[in-house]
């Protein structure tokens, strides 16, 4: 394809976003790579959507500065700075057929009529829906209308792709063939994908990194290898998966449920008496009750675990060095 | 006894109404269309003097030319007063529509002599204007066709302005935030989002203006200073003053007959439901 973008690197220095008195983004900083993968995750009220609509240019910054590629668009409106954008409820253009939706960034551009067709099959085969160009949006199913919108956002190359919410309205199953179907489209484009969500699995499974935001500022950023295996706070620890709290030698520590492993009583580093136990296929999910931290939660491997235990058993728990990582206060 | 509980008892409570409708107002209607075909002798002849007559004649093109001019002027100036309310806050929408409930509310005969107060010979405008030293003669702005057109515009403009609030307080913000991101600019955004997305709107108060301007009687006759004659004072005028009530019944039935086309017409291009209930999301 070609989309191969020549920019897309953007700099988000000290942003701020005050309604009266209330700060829906109470100043970020942020360096987003030209072609990655950037996730935006957080609970409602976060300021995850308020900052994606700064950088779109819907909204006007109180505070701070965007570059992009090193030139400040921050003052730039949003018709001119040439992101693409998904947005929540993909808002396509209902009067418009499916063809006239993906060419009107060509078309409100003057360019030529040969040109825009051509770049509006190239499109619409990049989204499969080839042979749906005459079709309206609302002929169309939330699957196919969620395509169109990419393929509209995509058409006129933009170095920058925001998404908000895209997958919100899909429902499960169908959520996860498109997590594939964008993963794979970003790797063909190329372009910068800020993606915005409160869904930590479409975070964990998409992105080349993850910002993790609460109440206006940024929690944590990395990987989301990193921010699984070595969280830095309580709150990144429990919004991405789950996890136990320890206290130990003056400080908080997380463990993942599925790093801790059953041993026979007696053993191991704590002691504990089974709670209850719930079954979900591949895993089984333990409460286990210690003298020491209180109830933990504990995830075995259902095949390799060894036959259930019923509530009551005493049992040991045992994890390695490095499964506990030390938060910060 | 079986016939009875096959009955759907609604029908007893809907049953005196719908029997009111039909004796009040269907047999009128039927009436009227019987009296333009034997009144003052039996036959066609009152709707051939349509055509034959050069008054009628007069009589339809100046009522079809001055609805037209109304329908059109409204509904511009409904879209920008909705445009203006769409987006301001919602207190000031809220101020905005109550002058527009109150206009709606002032009798239409009070509002007619208010603009001959304010337009006539000795209005209040001519006489600012000679004061001033503007003009030496009084401007005729009432007792013509402009006065016509100024009275009905003004009566109108609510009729207009509502359905089309309804279809712009109907979109979508993001559909409009989406032209913008896609690079449009303002007015392209307007011209090929906005204002398509507004039509059924527009239709429907055009219909609406349209069809209640058909009709209007008191706004030409007192504005239009007798030189204005459209078809409902006409038919007043055959009824009470001429007794040619042949000619009056066939004029309504004309009347209503273009209504009904009109409607119909209109049908097969858009869901009169949708345009009638203020436009679709």
């Amino acid at each position: 394809m070609s989309t191969v973008a020549a920019s897309g690197g953007l700099t988000l220095r000290g942003l701020v976003k005050r309604y009266g008195a209330v700060q829906a983004v109470a100043g970020i900083d942020l360096e987003i790579r030209r072609g990655e993968f950037l996730t935006l995750l957080g609970p409602s009220g976060s300021g995850k959507t308020t900052l994606l609509m700064m950088i779109a240019g819907f909204q006007d910054a109180t505070e701070g500065d965007i570059l992009l590629d090193g030139q400040p668009i921050t003052g730039t409106p949003a018709e001119k700075r040439n992101f693409g954008m998904v947005f929540q409820g993909y808002a396509l253009f209902p009067h418009m057929t499916v063809a006239d939706n993906i060419g009107y960034s060509l078309s409100v551009r003057g360019r030529p009529k040969a040109e825009i067709a051509g770049r509006v099959a190239e499109m619409l085969e990049l989204v499969q829906l080839t042979g749906k160009e005459r079709r309206l949006p609302s002929e169309l199913s939330g699957g196919q209308q969620q395509r169109v919108a990419l393929a509209r956002a995509l058409a006129f190359s933009p170095p920058v792709l925001l998404l908000d919410e895209p997958l919100g309205a899909l429902d499960r199953k169908l959520r996860v063939e498109v997590q594939e179907q964008l993963k794979d489209l970003h790797r063909r484009v190329g372009t910068t994908f800020i993606y915005v969500t409160h869904d930590q699995d479409e975070a964990l499974s998409m992105s080349d990194r993850v910002v993790i935001m609460r109440d206006g500022r940024i929690e944590q950023v990395g990987s989301p290898e990193e921010l699984y295996t070595r969280p830095r706070t309580e709150f990144a620890a429990s919004f991405l998966g789950k996890s136990n709290f320890l206290q130990r030698d003056g400080r908080r520590w997380s463990i993942r449920p599925e790093r801790i492993d059953l041993v026979a009583q007696g053993l191991g580093r704590v002691s504990g008496r089974v709670l209850s136990l719930n079954y979900f296929g591949p895993v089984l999910k333990y409460q286990i009750e210690t003298a020491e931290h209180g109830p933990l939660e504990v995830d075995v491997d259902a095949w390799r675990g060894g036959p259930a235990l019923q509530p009551g058993a005493q049992v040991g728990l045992d994890w390695k060095d490095d499964a506990a990582v030390p938060l910060d206060e | 006894m079986t016939r009875s509980s096959r009955l759907n008892p609604a029908w007893l409570l809907v049953a005196p109404l719908l029997l009111l409708v039909l004796v009040m107002f269907g047999g009128p209607l039927v009436n009227i269309l019987w009296l333009s075909l034997t009144d003052p002798e039996p036959g066609l002849g009152n709707y051939a003097a349509l055509i034959e007559k050069d008054s009628l004649r007069k009589l339809i093109w100046t009522t079809l030319r001055v609805c037209l001019i109304t329908t059109v002027l409204s509904v511009i100036l409904g879209y920008s007063i909705a445009y203006a309310m769409a987006n301001v806050a919602e207190a000031t929408r809220h101020r905005m529509m109550l002058f527009i409930l109150i206009s709606f509310w002032i009798s239409v005969l009070v509002r007619t002599f208010s603009w001959i107060m304010l337009l006539g010979r000795n209005g209040l405008l001519n006489n600012g204007l000679i004061e001033a030293g503007l003009i030496s003669q009084p401007i005729p702005f009432v007792r013509n066709e402009v006065g016509v057109l100024i009275g009905m515009v003004h009566y109108m403009i609510p009729y207009a302005v509502l359905p089309i609030l309804a279809a712009m307080q109907g979109i979508d913000r993001r559909v409009l935030q989406a032209s913008r991101n896609l690079g449009a600019r303002p007015a392209q955004t307007f011209w090929r989002v906005y204002l398509p997305l507004t039509k059924p709107g527009i239709i429907a108060g055009a219909l609406l203006v349209f069809i209640l301007s058909l009709g209007f009687y008191v706004t030409p006759a007192i504005l239009g200073g007798g030189k204005v004659l459209m078809v409902a004072e006409y038919i007043s005028v055959q009824i009470l003053v001429t007794l040619k009530w042949g000619t009056a019944a066939m004029l309504a039935v004309v009347m209503l007959a273009s209504v009904l086309a009109l409607l119909y017409i209109l049908s097969r291009f858009m869901k009169l439901s949708a345009a009638l209930g203020g436009g679709r999301t």
